[in-house]
């Protein structure tokens, strides 16, 4: 009987400390993000101003703001999602609507899930060969590019996702009123699904406003304010990059603000497509 | 806790009950006594006073609809509510004289001597001898050579070690539906507890695999204290001693077997009894 | 009705245009990266891999060094991660309060939304200072001394290096090999774990001998995505990890990663064979990491097939 007791407290310490370790591997977790956050906080919330947003950059030690990076990024992320969409939508209708038989379909998913997670930084190596080598300059251009095939998976794999959520009677109810297949998927599975496919484009714009990887060699960078895709442009993580890997106290400041722009950014549109669409993702 | 109300189904038990105890029931004292039991999933009351004895020795079944709370009140003998937030169970539950509903009860020492077996096979993701050897050696250091007895005994109590003595080493996952069932079963008795729960432990069964059941179950009575819960009746009329008649969360009836299938008190036992109903 | 067919088949096709464009995309990569990384294999050989050379004055080049410094670090990331992932995994879906289950699950995938540059950033300016000055003396003076190992962890103790890129990444994989375990660990059935625990198992037990060998095959796959992402993630390693050229004995010194020499030198490289030494960087970078994410979903499609059957 003792050996019984000695046994089942020895079971129950465990119990204990592995649930307690677990607890503590949460709060750790946790404690990153808020760590992290903090700091961004701390150093960026001084930086924050007008000139920020109104100001091109500076060059070391002078007056400036962010304004030709944002709108780079903004031109760029913006071209991006404009090419990704139609491409991954698609892409995800005939994964979903036509995917149940032939090659095609399961390879495609398995390899979109890959380019999911591919690192990025090749995705911008491969944009390199084949349009900034032939054109001979950096432009935005590329840089769209580059995050255009980075934000296409994501599309196509919410797209599917959320079309699979759309009930089989709904498409059989359209159906049978004779309409063709192809207005069954565009006018009732796109349309009853649309909150969740906008997810997966908001959600592809958040990962795509903080790539930096992609863009350092396809978009480059400008001190300048460009409007001209065709030109190397300006684009905040790159500009972040190079602000706080720099000796200057300006610039350092300038990348904790823009830091803290595109963290909150992406953390707000992660927040607010996962709290509206929970479970489905 | 609720002042006890003198109603129609509280009479109906204690004549019941007071039959019971006259003319069939052993004289020892019940080996699990419930009282006043409620039972609650979030605002929704799944029980509503029930009382009740289950005696040792013997295999208690309950039938009743769908819903009617026969699987909730078996799941408030072990506690397996516990795993679930917002489920809670008031009254008594006494096993050997001690209320298990106790916050202070142990739910681990507790589970060692209310056994369950369930709807569907479970075999655990290991080999049919571990899945034996899992459970016991929860409470006890046992050599190899204890242990390789203790998987063979619990393995002839469940009257399938003839099945499977030459493939120990395989996944209980390989066996067929009713294999699993009764190595779900041996795997409950190796660990020696004195109630076996059993909660629709044929529904996922063959007419054959369920015969087996059957039997086994008639022959493990005589060393556990068996509750089952069925929803098919003849199972009921053939494996049990006594039957309670639940709906609606409420225990309707509850005696010997024979009693409730042949001359049932209450007209709303006999409508379901006899398929009127239900 | 004609017309109506017609237009049928031509929405399939353009569909199924685009889903074919997505492996085209990889097609297309795979492509570009052997044709720009032929010069330097055709100079350098299949001895590139295994070559420390790195020396863009004299064209001689060899992956080595960032291979290692690639390796080395998602080994690392891994060693902290995988542990801290299964803790969170399992205190999500057996111990948190069910109203706190879905914040803490949204927070945790938040920590996968941060950027990257900024982990990069909170690595070198605020973590790296308080690694150099409380945690790697704590190492050298325990780990340090132990035989064989302990030359790891001597050496500057200036908080950047291999092993600070390594925590870092570490932090970065977490909340996607949580994810997954946590995902995983949901599909076991419920009367599974309740047979288990209705034979008196506590939480743990109930965990380590059932749900784990349950979902071992979709708990690799978790790890072999989050070891698909260390392996290719750029800037926070660009960051923190010295941006050397050597390899050392030490896990305190600068080193580089594929990645990071990429995201270093390729904007600024000067010959064709450097260039082109680069890109074969890229293609070694890019068929690793393909080839443990199609494992890890290979690994995941498995345990989902074997669920499906099941049901």
């Amino acid at each position: 009987m003792s050996n019984s007791t000695a046994l089942y407290r020895k079971r129950t310490r465990t119990n204990q400390i592995a649930l307690l370790l677990s607890t503590g591997a949460m709060l750790l977790g946790m404690s990153f993000l808020a760590w992290i956050l903090a700091v961004l906080l701390y150093k960026g919330l001084g930086a924050l101003s007008v000139s920020l947003f109104t100001q091109p950059t500076p060059a070391p030690g002078s007056e400036g703001g962010l304004f030709n990076a944002i709108v780079g990024s903004t031109m760029m992320v913006g071209v991006a999602t404009f090419i990704a969409t139609p491409v991954g939508i698609l892409a995800g209708v005939y994964l979903s609507e036509y995917g149940r038989k032939g090659w095609l379909a399961p390879t495609t998913r398995f390899i979109n899930d890959i380019l999911l997670s591919a690192p990025s930084i090749v995705i911008g190596v491969f944009i390199y060969t084949v349009y900034v080598a032939q054109v001979q300059h950096f432009s935005g251009w590329a840089g769209s590019l580059a995050l255009a095939l980075i934000a296409i998976p994501v599309v196509v794999r919410t797209t599917e996702n959320m079309l699979n959520l759309v009930p089989a009677s709904l498409r059989e109810a359209a159906s049978a009123l004779g309409a063709p297949r192809w207005k069954v998927v565009l006018q009732v599975v796109l349309r009853s699904a649309r909150a969740g496919v906008l997810t997966g484009i908001l959600l592809a714009i958040a990962r795509l406003s903080g790539e930096t990887a992609p863009l350092l060699f396809t978009a480059l960078n400008n001190q300048f304010t460009n409007f001209d895709l065709n030109g190397p442009m300006a684009n905040l993580p790159v500009v972040i990059f190079q602000f706080a890997m720099s000796p200057y106290e300006n610039w350092n400041s300038l990348a904790w603000g823009g830091a803290i722009l595109i963290t909150f950014g992406v953390l707000c549109l992660n927040i607010v497509v996962r709290t509206l669409f929970r479970k489905k993702i | 806790m609720q002042t006890p109300v003198a109603t129609k189904r509280d009479m109906s038990f204690a004549e019941v009950r007071g039959e019971s105890a006259g003319t069939s029931a052993p004289t020892m004292a019940p080996k699990i006594r419930i009282r006043n039991l409620d039972f609650f999933y979030g605002s929704f009351q799944g029980l509503k006073h029930i009382d009740l004895d289950i005696h040792e020795g013997m295999v208690t079944a309950f039938i009743g609809p769908s819903g009617c709370g026969k699987s909730t009140l078996l799941r408030t003998l072990n506690r397996m509510y516990d795993l679930y937030p917002g489920q809670r169970a008031t009254g008594e539950i006494l096993l050997n004289g001690k209320n298990v509903l106790d916050p202070g009860q142990d739910v681990n020492a507790l589970r060692a001597k209310v056994g369950m077996v369930f709807q569907k096979p479970t075999p655990f993701p290991m080999s049919i001898y571990e899945n034996i050897a899992f459970g016991v050696r929860l409470y006890e250091n046992l050599s190899r050579a204890d242990m390789d007895n203790r998987v063979e005994w619990a393995l002839r109590k469940a009257a399938l070690w003839d099945e499977v003595k030459g493939k120990l080493n395989q996944s209980g996952l390989s066996l067929s539906g009713g294999q699993q069932q009764r190595l779900c079963i041996a795997r409950g008795v190796a660990v020696k507890p004195e109630v076996l729960l059993l909660d629709e432990p044929t529904s996922a069964l063959d007419p054959i695999s369920t015969a087996k059941v059957e039997e086994l179950v008639h022959e493990l009575k005589s060393e556990y204290t068996i509750a089952i819960v069925t929803h098919n009746m003849q199972q009921a009329a053939r494996v049990s001693d006594y039957t309670a008649y639940m709906y609606l969360g409420e225990l309707v009836e509850f005696g010997l077997t024979d009693e409730i299938f042949i001359k049932p008190k209450r007209k709303e036992t006999e409508d379901y009894i006899t398929g009127r109903f239900g | 009705m004609r017309a109506q067919r017609f237009q049928d088949a031509l929405f399939h096709q353009v569909t199924r245009f685009f889903a074919f464009s997505v492996l085209a995309i990889l097609i297309a990569i795979i492509g570009s990266l052997i044709y720009g990384a032929w010069p330097a294999l055709q100079e350098f050989g299949a001895g590139f891999a295994f070559s420390s050379d790195w020396n863009p004055v004299t064209d001689k080049f060899g992956g080595l060094i960032s291979v290692y410094g690639t390796l080395s670090t998602s080994v690392i990331a891994l060693i902290v991660a995988i542990p801290v992932s299964f803790g969170i995994a399992v205190f999500l879906t057996e111990l948190c309060p069910p109203a706190l289950r879905g914040p803490l699950g949204v927070a945790v995938e938040l920590l996968a939304a941060v950027p990257s540059i900024i982990y990069g950033m909170w690595g070198l300016f605020v973590f790296a200072p308080l690694f150099a000055d409380y945690i790697q003396p704590l190492l050298t003076a325990t780990l340090g001394n132990l035989p064989v190992v302990g030359g790891l962890f001597q050496g500057p103790q200036n908080g950047i290096g291999i092993l600070s890129a390594g925590l870092i990444l570490s932090v970065m994989v977490i909340p996607f090999i949580a994810s997954v375990m946590r995902d995983v660990f949901e599909v076991v059935p419920g009367i599974l774990k309740e047979s288990a625990y209705g034979l008196g198992a506590t939480t743990w037990e109930v965990v380590w001998n059932v749900v784990l060998p349950y979902t071992r095959v979709g708990v690799i796959g978790g790890v072999m995505l989050g070891l698909g992402r260390a392996l290719g993630e750029t800037m926070a390693v660009t960051f923190v990890i010295g941006n050397a050229h050597r390899i050392s004995p030490s896990l305190y010194e600068a080193g580089n990663s594929i990645a990071s020499t990429l995201a270093n030198e390729f904007a600024e490289a000067a010959s064709d064979l450097h260039v082109s030494s680069l890109i074969a960087l890229g293609l070694i970078l890019f068929f690793v990491t393909f080839i443990v994410l199609a494992l890890s979903k290979v690994l995941l499609m498995r345990l989902g097939r074997s669920e499906g059957e099941k049901t």
